[in-house]
């Protein structure tokens, strides 16, 4: 074969390979759509929503709590997760001396390799009976018993937090080494301090590419299911505190698929379709406020 | 270059890796062992999860005796199994729950091939060893929620249940609460035995309920109605919280099935559902 053919052959090549993953989206959407629109038609799209109870095996569907616990959860994770992962990604690029941070990056590598069943175990055995143990020896009078069991929105946001901690960090690093030396250099010969350089300067010049980390973490947080699942408590109800156990959309699913059949299938089906939709409405968002961002600079 | 010969490595492997599982699959086709009963077919079993590891242990007994007819197990659930049994895509439904009304209907040949039982437990430093069924049912809709309430310290009760469709909360709720009773909102939901045990392990609140088998000296399991809960009571009835196996048939079970079931009911079988389940015979 001639050099030319060659290079026909595996362009074609990386042709179907794109193509595959655009097929496998249209695929995997029309799929779950075929299977759960049926039964948002029956129940209704607002009852299915906005109800509040939800009773597969006596057919009643709503999935407002598990949304509401979702949004919990990813914030959760995102209020404790960011400040951290922003931190240690200024101090990787700016501070760490090449003798620190030869043990703080391997450490974020082996973070991100862990299993997330793992964290879920951690999470369960070391988590939370420790904070059932705070809730139960020093919150037992501010807290109804319900929320004194460990199981919580606050567990589930820390196991969160810690998993998308390297996502974090390693974008953010990234933006933040990205962001010219002469913008430094400039600030620095102004008389501005580091920390001036760093919050005034590198930060909001790096903040789209700290968008985009921000963005990808809350999507590893809205898609994490076992370790979630391990540590929530699974119940389905609104959470009004931090200290109240938690369903999220990922979580019902996974739960619930092993032995569901009937209306309740097409049930968890439709769950997949709210978070579908959920996660194409941040993608879109992420990528309109990563284009502003990106403006701006 | 370098990298070029090692994504060749890379396609090699995958491709022998491929051709290894090929040659597994060839396994079945392949076994010509003796002929016990002049029988051969396929038969396969759909349905509650709680009766496949049963069924895989019977299953390996008996194509060792029956060498001709390949058993194929599969999980799905109770609801599944049943629905398989009806429509035919398996020989035999599994069901680890007694069949409802509107599978009553269905006209499915009930075979019981073990029986199981549910246990309470709670955390072995729990001092309360008794409840009423009553009780029980009250604890895991919600209306009692102290164990103080049952005998026990002032303490707040962690209900700790099974997921929607698990034929263990199924069974449980079938038999404990009753028709128009539900679970306890604020009920903490795991999906396995391993999690239940595991929460209530952990917390000296909790409350949970699995299969007898799985009871081990980790968690102590209540008497319900001063009944304990073991092989003895649930065969003879008085423990009340306990579900039938079912094998599902429709219509008359061609050869390969049912010397099947006739295995599973046989001496040899019996022993093999006793050694983590209640037999029947």
């Amino acid at each position: 074969m001639d050099y030319k053919a060659k290079e026909k052959v595996y362009e074609k090549i990386l042709l179907i390979s794109a193509f595959i993953s655009v097929i496998t989206v249209v695929l995997i959407g029309g799929f779950i759509f075929t299977e759960g629109l049926p039964i948002i038609k029956k129940v209704g799209l607002i009852d299915f929503l906005l109800g509040k109870e939800w009773y597969p095996t006596k057919d009643v569907f709503g999935i407002l709590p598990m949304i509401v616990g979702t949004f919990a959860v990813t914030f959760g994770a995102l209020i404790l997760g960011v400040p951290l992962g922003v931190a240690t990604a200024i101090f990787l690029a700016e501070f760490a001396p090449p003798r620190v941070s030869k043990f703080v990056r391997p450490a974020v590598e082996l973070l991100a390799g862990i299993p997330s069943v793992v964290y879920g175990l951690f999470g369960m055995v070391i988590v939370n009976e420790l904070l059932m143990h705070i809730e139960r020896t020093y919150l037992a009078n501010i807290l109804r018993p319900e929320y004194q069991r460990g199981y919580s929105v606050l567990s589930a946001s820390i196991i969160l937090a810690i998993m998308i901690l390297p996502t974090v960090i390693n974008i953010s690093e990234d933006a933040i080494r990205s962001v010219p030396h002469e913008y430094k250099e400039a600030s620095l010969a102004l008389g501005a301090t580091d920390w001036q350089t760093i919050y005034k300067v590198i930060i909001p010049a790096a903040s789209s590419g700290i968008i985009a980390a921000v963005v990808l973490g809350m999507g590893r947080a809205l898609g994490e299911t076992m370790a979630v699942i391990m540590v929530a408590g699974n119940t389905v109800a609104i959470p009004d505190s931090i200290f109240a156990p938690v369903r999220t959309l990922t979580g019902n699913i996974a739960i619930e698929m092993g032995y569901a059949a009937g209306d309740h299938v097409k049930a968890l089906f439709a769950t997949g379709i709210v978070l579908f939709v959920i996660i194409m409405v941040l993608n879109t968002v992420a990528s309109f406020l990563g284009k502003r961002g990106a403006g701006q600079s | 270059m370098l990298t070029f010969k090692k994504s060749k490595l890379a396609v090699l492997l995958v491709l022998v890796l491929a051709a290894a599982v090929a040659a597994g699959c060839g396994g079945p086709e392949e076994k010509n062992g003796e002929n016990a009963s002049g029988v051969s077919g396929t038969v396969k079993v759909a349905g509650s999860t709680s009766v496949q590891p049963l069924s895989e242990e019977l299953v390996a007994a008996f194509e060792e005796q029956y060498s001709d007819v390949t058993v194929n197990v599969q999980g799905g659930g109770s609801s599944a199994g049943v629905e398989a049994a009806n429509s035919g895509t398996a020989n035999l439904g599994a069901s680890s729950r007694e069949l409802n009304g509107e599978e009553k209907e269905y006209g499915l040949t009930e075979t019981v091939i073990a029986r199981d039982g549910i246990a309470v437990v709670v955390n072995t430093e729990n001092n309360v060893t008794d409840l009423t069924l009553e009780q029980v049912k009250k604890i895991f809709t919600g209306e009692i929620k102290n164990w103080n309430e049952v005998g026990g310290e002032n303490k707040p009760i962690t209900v700790i249940v099974r997921e929607a469709g698990s034929g263990t909360r199924g069974a449980f709720e079938e038999i404990v609460l009753g028709g128009d009773a539900k679970f306890d909102a604020n009920a903490i939901i795991q999906n396995s035995t391993g999690a239940i045990k595991k929460g209530v392990i952990s917390d000296p609140n909790a409350v949970g309920f699995i299969s007898l088998g799985s009871v081990d000296s980790a968690v102590k399991a209540v008497k319900v109605d001063g009944v304990e809960a073991s092989a003895e009571t649930v065969i003879n009835g008085s423990y009340k919280i306990s579900r039938p196996f079912l094998y599902l048939t429709k219509g008359e079970p061609d050869a390969a099935t049912k010397v099947f079931i006739d295995f599973v009911l046989s001496e040899e079988g019996q022993q093999i559902v006793a050694e983590e389940f209640i037999p029947v015979k």
